[in-house]
């Protein structure tokens, strides 16, 4: 049996991402998005009507990243005016900096001005939350497993996810809460002490995506509660995720 | 009617019978055990509720469907049909909780997706207590809520409440009218299952719009849902390394099935494999670098793969803890209408790959990985059998086929055909998924119906666990994997 570990831990590897500031995923990757200056009114036109849920906008001409699935449809009509690059720094806390114009190619971040003093304070060094998934499709919830795992490890800055309400310092919420979780995260929202964040992970915590209009969907909660962190994809990369709270903390 | 999968009729050539009837020819088509069915559903067609019922054969490779019609008032008080054959019973609870049918005879009608007011069995007596769990779990999990009957620390009986995470997803098909936004709606229906079910849904509409997709795109799709398969199977062997606490084969794993959904990024952008699958055509056709990159990749977890899961099978402590948890057996399975992987690691050979065969499924010869034992150990060792029979397989795809070709791309404006039913059925890496939908006098889609796996499969949960110790619960839910969203939509 030793023999066969000390097989397999050399093919193993270093697996841990050295920089996660500094990661590059390849091309090809799904990031933000950038709309080229030349894009014509009928491209325009196209792009408004492919879009699933209606992240397009026009007057002036803009896509909403809070909204976005990322299907790449409109890049696909216009034929690349309206392009994904693989930057996917796209957390921000500033909802208003998710939303792409014409000609734009800035980057997103943290918006350092608009985050509450406590958060820097208290939660630098170690961040303990609590994940509720309210109508999410599990592949947010996986990739918030993964930024935990062995090539991610965002351990290593002390973000953990905790089992208990009572033992973090705020949630992240993941899905468009379906009505049928609405009262279960209000629930584990008052257990939480205080001070606390929210972050939104994923396009349909953000805007609720394609289950926006459902009946069966209630956004309440977020009426009363203002996000501390808005983490668009359709998942979220784990670099997206771990860089997003790393900015928000102030963690160098 | 008899047909195979993908099917598509005009409701005319569908025959209705008396209720009575339908209930002697469902009596008697379940005298072939490998019969499950695989859909039983109502829509309400001409003022009238319309009962459509499709039954698989895994040995005749066959669809029987057949339906009843019922009034809607006064409603219809019908006899069970789970009183003769349980596999109904989660059919017969939606039918009621969605009309409000009373099916006489059945044990116990119950919500399938309403939460309120859930009446839980409870057991008293000396010694025994109940244990709530949920809805919201301790870990990164979709939630739902589960109370176990205990004698101490031995679990008598464990009732599963789900519907937290519905959505809405039937609905929002009729609703959200065009091709992409079904597509997207497809892919989360069950975001770990993204190519499973958005190849159902493909499937489905290219079925009812005539629309025959290409071999090369077929095997495409293929292979991207062994993909799925091999990062989830190898994904979930690290979980079970977690629940038991060996934490060589947990990180070994994580590792593993990396590379496989980074492969399936470098393939098109996304490590789910979201937006791959698209009805008629693809954006992503398969080019040659990636070919490389992807027989390389896997040439490289197959050996990896190897090495750790003969590390993890021969380590007795491991075999502890896997061996005997956990028991479903096959009788059992085949009464609870079992599919998928929870069917085949009980020794009951259901798997459409190979009895309904579909995509490029048709020309190839699949052969199901079965186990009997039904326990924790061969849910793993299922896993392990089955991510080496994919990457053989998409080897052989890939050797086969001519890639180099003008790819089509995706069709969004189909005219479907007025008033038929249509029924698509693929294997994902939880099992069986069935999308079927009814069009109008029109054509336009009038209802949709969707069936993860785990809508049968979470009762195998609840069989597993009898008699066991709770401490044994996580490793018996994570050796099944079930889906939250899939089953409540």
């Amino acid at each position: 049996m030793a023999l066969s570990i000390i097989k397999i831990f050399p093919r193993h590897g270093r697996q841990y991402i050295r920089d996660l500031r500094k990661a590059v995923i390849p091309e090809g990757f799904r990031g933000r998005p950038v709309i080229g200056k030349d894009i014509t009114p009928a491209e325009e036109k196209l792009a408004l009507t492919v879009c699933p849920i209606a992240a397009i906008q026009t007057g002036p001409f803009r896509l909403d990243l809070g909204k976005c699935e990322f299907c790449m449809e409109c890049s696909f009509a216009t034929e690349g005016k309206i392009r994904f690059t693989n930057d996917h720094r796209l957390s921000t806390n500033n909802r208003e900096s998710l939303i792409i114009k014409v000609g734009e190619d800035n980057p997103i971040r943290v918006d350092q001005f608009m985050v509450r003093k406590e958060i820097s304070s208290y939660f630098r060094y170690a961040l303990k939350l609590r994940q509720v998934s309210a109508g999410g499709d599990n592949s947010t919830e996986m990739e918030l497993n993964a930024s935990g795992n062995v090539n991610f490890d965002m351990g290593r800055y002390g973000i953990e996810f905790v089992a208990s309400p009572r033992h973090s310092d705020g949630l992240v919420i993941t899905g468009p809460i379906s009505s049928n979780m609405a009262e279960a995260l209000q629930i584990c929202y008052d257990a939480t002490p205080s001070p606390k964040i929210v972050v939104l992970a994923g396009s349909a915590a953000i805007s609720g995506g394609i289950y926006e209009n459902s009946p069966v969907v209630d956004r309440k909660f977020l009426e009363t509660i203002k996000p501390d962190l808005y983490i668009p994809g359709n998942p979220p990369h784990p670099l997206t995720f771990i860089n997003g709270i790393l900015d928000l903390t102030g963690k160098k | 009617m008899i047909g195979k999968n993908p099917l598509v009729v005009p409701l005319v050539e569908i025959p209705i019978f008396d209720y009575t009837v339908f209930m002697d020819t469902i009596a008697d088509l379940m005298k072939d055990e490998s019969r499950h069915c695989v859909a039983y559903h109502v829509v309400p067609l001409h003022g009238k509720l319309r009962f459509f019922c499709c039954m698989a054969s895994d040995h005749e490779k066959n669809i029987v469907l057949l339906s009843h019609e019922q009034n809607t008032s006064p409603l219809p008080v019908l006899p069970s049909l789970t009183a003769a054959h349980f596999l109904f019973h989660m059919y017969e609870r939606e039918i009621w909780e969605q009309y409000g049918i009373q099916f006489i005879g059945h044990p116990w009608l119950k919500p399938v997706r309403v939460v309120e007011d859930y009446p839980f069995y409870s057991i008293e007596g000396d010694g025994v207590h109940e244990v709530g769990v949920g809805p919201i779990h301790a870990g990164i999990i979709e939630p739902g809520y589960f109370r176990f009957s205990c004698n101490g620390e031995k679990v008598m009986h464990l009732e599963i409440q789900l519907g937290f995470q519905h959505r809405g997803v039937e609905k929002l098909f009729l609703e959200k009218p065009s091709g992409i936004q079904r597509a997207v709606l497809a892919e989360s229906i069950a975001g770990d299952t993204s190519v499973g079910h958005s190849i159902a849904h493909s499937q489905l509409m290219e079925t009812l719009a005539g629309i025959i997709s290409s071999p090369a795109l077929q095997c495409e799709r293929i292979i991207a849902l062994e993909l799925e398969r091999i990062a989830v199977h190898i994904g979930d062997t690290a979980a079970l390394c977690t629940d038991i606490a060996y934490q060589f084969g947990q990180v070994v794993n994580e590792a593993l099935r990396t590379i496989v959904i980074n492969t399936t990024q470098s393939w098109c952008g996304n490590r789910f494999g979201k937006g791959l699958v698209r009805t008629g055509g693809s954006y992503y056709p398969l080019k040659k670098d990636f070919i490389l990159l992807l027989l390389a990749n896997l040439k490289e977890v197959e050996e990896r793969f190897g090495q750790i899961t003969h590390e993890i099978f021969t380590n007795p402590s491991v075999l502890s803890r896997f061996e005997g948890i956990g028991k479903v057996s096959p009788h059992q399975a085949g009464m609870i209408g079992a599919v998928g992987m929870a069917a085949r690691s009980s020794g009951v050979k259901r798997d459409i790959r190979w009895s309904h065969p579909f995509q490029a499924f048709r020309k190839t010869t699949y052969e199901p990985v079965t186990l009997h034992q039904g326990d924790a150990w061969a849910r793993a060792m299922l896993r392990k059998l089955e991510v080496e029979k994919s990457i053989q397989l998409i080897g052989n795809l890939l050797s086969g086929h001519d890639f180099e070709r003008m790819p089509a791309h995706p069709v969004y404006e189909l005219t479907l055909p007025a008033s038929s039913f249509a029924l698509s059925l693929a294997e994902g890496w939880r099992g069986e998924i069935m999308q079927s939908a009814v069009t109008d006098e029109k054509g336009n889609i009038m209802n949709y119906k969707v069936k993860d796996p785990s809508f049968h499969n979470w009762m195998a949960l609840t069989l597993a666990v009898r008699n066991q110790e709770i401490s044994d619960f996580p490793l018996c839910n994570k050796s099944y994997n079930l889906s939250y969203c899939g089953h409540d939509l």
